[in-house]
């Protein structure tokens, strides 16, 4: 199914690789934001709620030519053939004709996890537990954006919630289009160190437009021909031929033990 | 008895449980917390219109009902002979405690429904979705919905879901009507949040 019409506006981000220090501060940010309940007990790398995770990547060399980058990974937004959205039997997932921006309506999905199966990214989550906030957390829970229900999925959607809230202020001096200046999604305010930017692709102006068409900017799995708009950045070449290699992930890999994953 | 006679009483009787008890038992109905008449207020010698109450902050946000701040900017010491002013300043106004209203059009979590979208940007009117609301004498009882908690102004109060007026009724279908008929085009997460 491609979903490559005429679009107002094509959000993207680019994260600079190279400036990425791994701290954390984004994948904060986003469970902040977006109302992700914290790990209860059982959690696990695999099973938990992490909209964003950060992944290690070593160049695999003996000091001092070893090097190692740390890869903030969540929706990419595939913009072609979005393949949870293709394989979702519910519709519960689509591609905004507007934004491009990929939404899941979580009310909608009925829990099967195809599009968890169906995404190369492994960028979307499954709710096994009912969400629980302890009471002082209850105070900090975002009103823009819905809690989620035990038994379904939910992933990144660019803070979706952060353009409603510019689109309101918009209207209300009347104008239709949106300041660029007020849709910023959580990670990209959080980071310290400037590494991602965020911005509309349509836009020839903006900055994230040349940066991702620069010649360091690549995006992962590109070979599937999903077009993601998050693209990454970085000037050394290791990095950007690793986003062509294949991901396997192995229990070990994870951190998991064998017993706790079916226990 | 003919058998089709036994079919057709049972068909009967069931529609009839259907239509008169089932709403009466699914549908809890409490009173508004004070009396209160929009007509005073936007009519003939109120002469006020619904945004000088129902505003909207800089940020675009909706503020739904006035806080009481806003009653005692006109009303804080009774101006009028009425109970329900008495009621609203030395209950409420005085020791400054929000009035318990019970919302009639408030929306499931998982809906985002922009005001100012829809009334500055596309010139609606309040009634089109309030209906006379804002002329009414009294504010109505208010009916909610045993298993949802929503009150029955979102579903509307035709218990069949159809209705000749276009304010009767809150649900999805109705949105995505006149979107339609407007040739807006959405995803999903463009109304839900």
């Amino acid at each position: 199914m491609d979903t490559t019409v005429e679009k107002k506006y094509k959000f993207g981000m680019v994260i600079n690789l190279d400036k990425c220090n791994g701290c954390g501060a984004c994948a904060v940010a986003c469970a902040i934001e977006n109302n992700v309940p914290p790990a209860v007990q059982k959690m696990n790398k695999r099973n938990g709620l992490t909209w964003l995770t950060i992944s290690t990547v070593s160049n695999n060399e003996q000091y001092p030519q070893s090097e190692t980058v740390f890869v903030p990974m969540f929706c990419q937004q595939c913009e072609k053939e979005t393949p949870c959205m293709t394989v979702c039997p519910q519709n519960a997932v689509d591609v905004d004709p507007t934004t491009g921006i990929v939404g899941q309506v979580p009310q909608r999905c009925l829990g099967c996890r195809y599009c968890m199966t169906a995404c190369p990214y492994h960028a979307r989550y499954f709710n096994w537990w009912d969400p629980e906030w302890t009471d002082g957390m209850k105070q900090q829970l975002n009103p823009d954006v819905a809690p989620r229900m035990r038994g379904v999925v939910e992933k990144c959607n660019f803070c979706h919630s952060r353009l409603h809230s510019a689109k309101d202020k918009a209207a209300t001096l009347g104008n239709r289009e949106i300041n660029p200046a007020d849709y910023i999604p959580a990670c990209v305010e959080s980071c310290p160190n400037k590494a991602i930017t965020f911005g509309d692709l349509n836009d020839t102006t903006a900055p994230i437009t040349s940066l991702a068409s620069n010649s360091n900017s690549f995006r992962f799995l590109s070979r599937l021909g999903t077009e993601p708009k998050v693209y990454y950045h970085s000037k050394k070449h290791w990095v950007r031929a690793m986003a062509e290699k294949a991901q396997t992930r192995s229990r070990q890999a994870d951190g998991i033990a064998e017993e706790e994953f079916h226990g | 008895m003919k058998p089709y006679l036994v079919l057709i009483a049972g068909i009967l009787f069931g529609a009839i449980i259907g239509w008169f008890a089932f709403p009466a038992i699914l549908y809890h109905s409490s009173d508004q917390p004070l009396h209160f008449s929009h007509n005073t207020h936007t009519g003939e010698s109120g002469g006020m219109a619904c945004t000088d109450c129902h505003t909207t902050n800089e940020t675009g946000r909706f503020q739904g009902i006035p806080s009481v701040i806003k009653c005692a900017e006109c009303h804080a010491s009774p101006i009028g002979e009425s109970v329900s002013e008495k009621q609203l300043v030395e209950h409420y106004i005085t020791p400054n405690v929000e009035i318990p209203w019970l919302v009639y059009s408030r929306q499931p979590d998982n809906a985002y429904f922009p005001h100012a979208a829809h009334v500055t940007l596309g010139k609606m009117k309040c009634e089109d979705c309030h209906g006379p609301h804002g002329s009414s004498d009294t504010l109505r009882i208010h009916y909610t919905n045993r298993i949802s908690g929503y009150s029955r102004d979102v579903w509307g109060a035709n218990i069949s879901g159809f209705s000749s007026n276009r304010w009767e009724g809150m649900k999805m279908d109705k949105c995505v009507r006149c979107h339609g008929d407007n040739n807006r085009r959405d995803g999903c997460v463009s109304c839900h949040k």
